[in-house]
């Protein structure tokens, strides 16, 4: 892997990274990804994916209001709150 | 009827497609229990799901699930028993997960279409490509501090349906036609309450324009559009743009353009662009879903009568023109109110009183047909009054305009005002022939050929009456009097 894509996913995920970083960084990835890649040689033609390992359906819930009315939780964690809400750095454009 | 734009150096084909964000109505969000009422404190309907607290699972909602389906199948569209959700990647405050979970190559709904009506009268096909099921994101406030944003995550984790559209549309009026179209089916559906202030209806979209006959040009996507109005105008000036910058010798640039509806104008959002890798991959939080064909057959069983369907049978069972019939479906609470007052009467007659007066005085004060004063049962009331003859067309409309003002029935304020037509010809006979003998002059310059002067008798008559004579038999006499 190059140190281009190692920056351009660094980017995406909002990481910093320095260039000996971004160095040290592509060559740890570019390992797993070549192992990872071993799963290229398995011949998976009319194979259906797999979306999970145990036969079960997607359980749903019923229309309720079961939960919320807990701000004090949600903003618990908060750096900054006022007035209910979360205070973050101006986003506007 | 032509849909090409005229430029400085020859016609120009609009190509438009659009993406409609629509809310689910249903009382809890997509995938948590945090209620989805409109316009609480804010992070008051927040579950630690919708907060993307580690750890938290989300549980998909059984009722969005059918509200999609059910939507699918009020636009024609094919349902996907399979269907698989996926993480949209992107990095914004109101989106606390850091991911949107959407649907994105296998969507639960598939290819359908829609009718739309043009304003001469014609109707023409939209495509849809697809509807799938997302979670809406939190909303940021950015005028209450110079340097901070605030952020409230109610809506976030609200249940989205995103409609695209084919690029079948060709101009600005097929535009707000295509979504004034939608807005109707989904209110009718209860799929969405449409309302587009409040946001619960947003719409995209992507403009872009050709010679005819060339291949598609390059697109621009306008966001922020939240009102017909605004789709009207938004696509008349990103046309304008594109062609200038075109015939002026440059090139549209595939990018975000944000709709500034205080200056009238869109305008590049060149930040979003390096945004755009989404890097999608299904879920691992939920499996894919499976939907029965016995769900779905429950689901059609729920289904109403559409605004198509109901527009053909008024046109059909009862004679209405097609813009009547147009005006009445609007609005499926008008259209049941224009059904309980046809029933058992003249259908054309009814739906004049409900299009000409009722609608006429309720648009005025801004009221909904469903709060109007005038309830459909007394409008029935008031045309069988003028159907039995018991009062004149033209006095029932001040009669309709004090039961508007008093909510009073008909024939209590027909009694009360000792508004009965005098149909007895006697009575009526005596008044004419006073008209007639006050007025020899006229009556003489009638029957040398002043036919017009006909209008003047019946007026005549009509005042002396206050209006109560029955107006077929003050023809009838006059007619006989001065021949």
């Amino acid at each position: 892997m190059d140190k281009d894509t190692v920056r351009k996913v660094a980017g995406l995920a909002r990481i910093r990274m320095n260039d000996a970083e971004l160095e040290a960084m592509a060559l740890k990835l570019g390992k797993i990804m070549g192992f990872v890649e071993q799963l290229g040689e398995i011949n998976t033609d009319n194979v259906a994916p797999l979306a999970s390992v145990v036969d079960i359906d997607l359980r749903l819930r019923e229309d309720k209001v079961t939960d919320g009315n807990c701000v004090d939780d949600v903003l618990a964690n908060a750096p900054e709150k006022t007035q209910g809400f979360f205070v973050v750095p101006k986003i506007v454009e | 009827m032509s849909t090409l734009v005229q430029g400085e150096t020859g016609q120009w084909e609009v190509v438009i497609g659009m993406e409609v964000h629509a809310q689910v109505i249903e009382e809890s969000k997509l995938f948590s229990g945090a209620s989805t009422k409109f316009g609480a404190e804010p992070n008051t309907q927040v579950s630690l799901v919708d907060a993307a607290m580690p750890g938290m699972l989300p549980v998909l909602n059984e009722r969005a699930v059918e509200q999609a389906v059910k939507t699918g199948l009020g636009l024609n569209s094919q349902i996907n028993k399979h269907s698989v959700f996926a993480r949209k990647n992107y990095f914004y405050p109101d989106l606390p997960q850091g991911y949107q979970i959407s649907q994105y190559d296998q969507p639960i709904v598939g290819k359908g279409k829609i009718e739309i009506d043009l304003k001469d009268g014609q109707t023409k096909e939209i495509g849809i490509t697809r509807l799938h099921l997302e979670q809406d994101a939190g909303k940021s406030v950015h005028d209450q501090h110079p340097s901070k944003s605030y952020v409230d995550l109610n809506r976030s984790g609200c249940a989205l349906m995103e409609i695209v559209s084919e690029p079948d549309i060709r101009g600005a009026e097929e535009a707000t036609a295509y979504l004034s179209k939608l807005r109707m089916i989904l209110r009718y559906l209860g799929t969405c309450d449409g309302n587009m202030e409040e946001g619960s209806m947003r719409a995209d979209v992507n403009v872009s324009v050709r010679k005819p006959g060339d291949n598609l040009g390059t697109r621009a996507e306008i966001k922020n559009v939240n009102s017909v109005k605004a789709v009207q105008m938004a696509v008349e000036y990103e046309v304008a743009r594109q062609i200038a910058l075109i015939e002026g010798g440059g090139k549209v640039v595939q990018e975000t353009r944000l709709w500034d509806p205080d200056k009238g104008e869109t305008r590049s959002m060149r930040s979003k662009e390096e945004a755009h890798d989404y890097r999608y991959f299904p879920d691992p939080d939920l499996l894919p879903l499976e939907l029965s064909e016995e769900l779905i057959e429950k689901v059609r069983k729920t289904l109403p009568e559409l605004p198509d369907q109901k527009k053909h049978r008024f046109v059909e069972k009862f004679g209405l023109s097609g813009y009547d019939a147009n005006v009445l479906i609007a609005e499926k609470e008008r259209a049941d109110y224009f059904e309980d007052v046809a029933k058992g009467r003249d259908a054309k007659q009814a739906a004049n009183w409900v299009i000409n007066e009722l609608l006429g005085i309720l648009n005025k004060n801004g009221i909904e047909i469903t709060d109007s004063p005038v309830k459909a049962a007394q409008l029935g009331g008031l045309i069988d009054l003028i159907t039995d003859n018991t009062i004149s067309g033209k006095i029932a409309k001040d009669v309709f305009a004090e039961m508007y003002k008093t909510g009073k029935d008909a024939a209590a304020i027909v009694e009360e005002k000792g508004l009965k037509q005098v149909t007895d010809t006697g009575a009526i006979e005596k008044i004419v022939d006073a008209v007639i003998a006050a007025n020899p002059d006229n009556v003489a310059a009638y029957k040398s050929g002043k036919d017009k002067l006909f209008g003047f008798f019946v007026g005549q008559v009509m005042k002396e009456t206050q209006g109560k004579a029955n107006p077929a038999v003050v023809n009838e006499l006059l007619k006989k009097k001065l021949s």
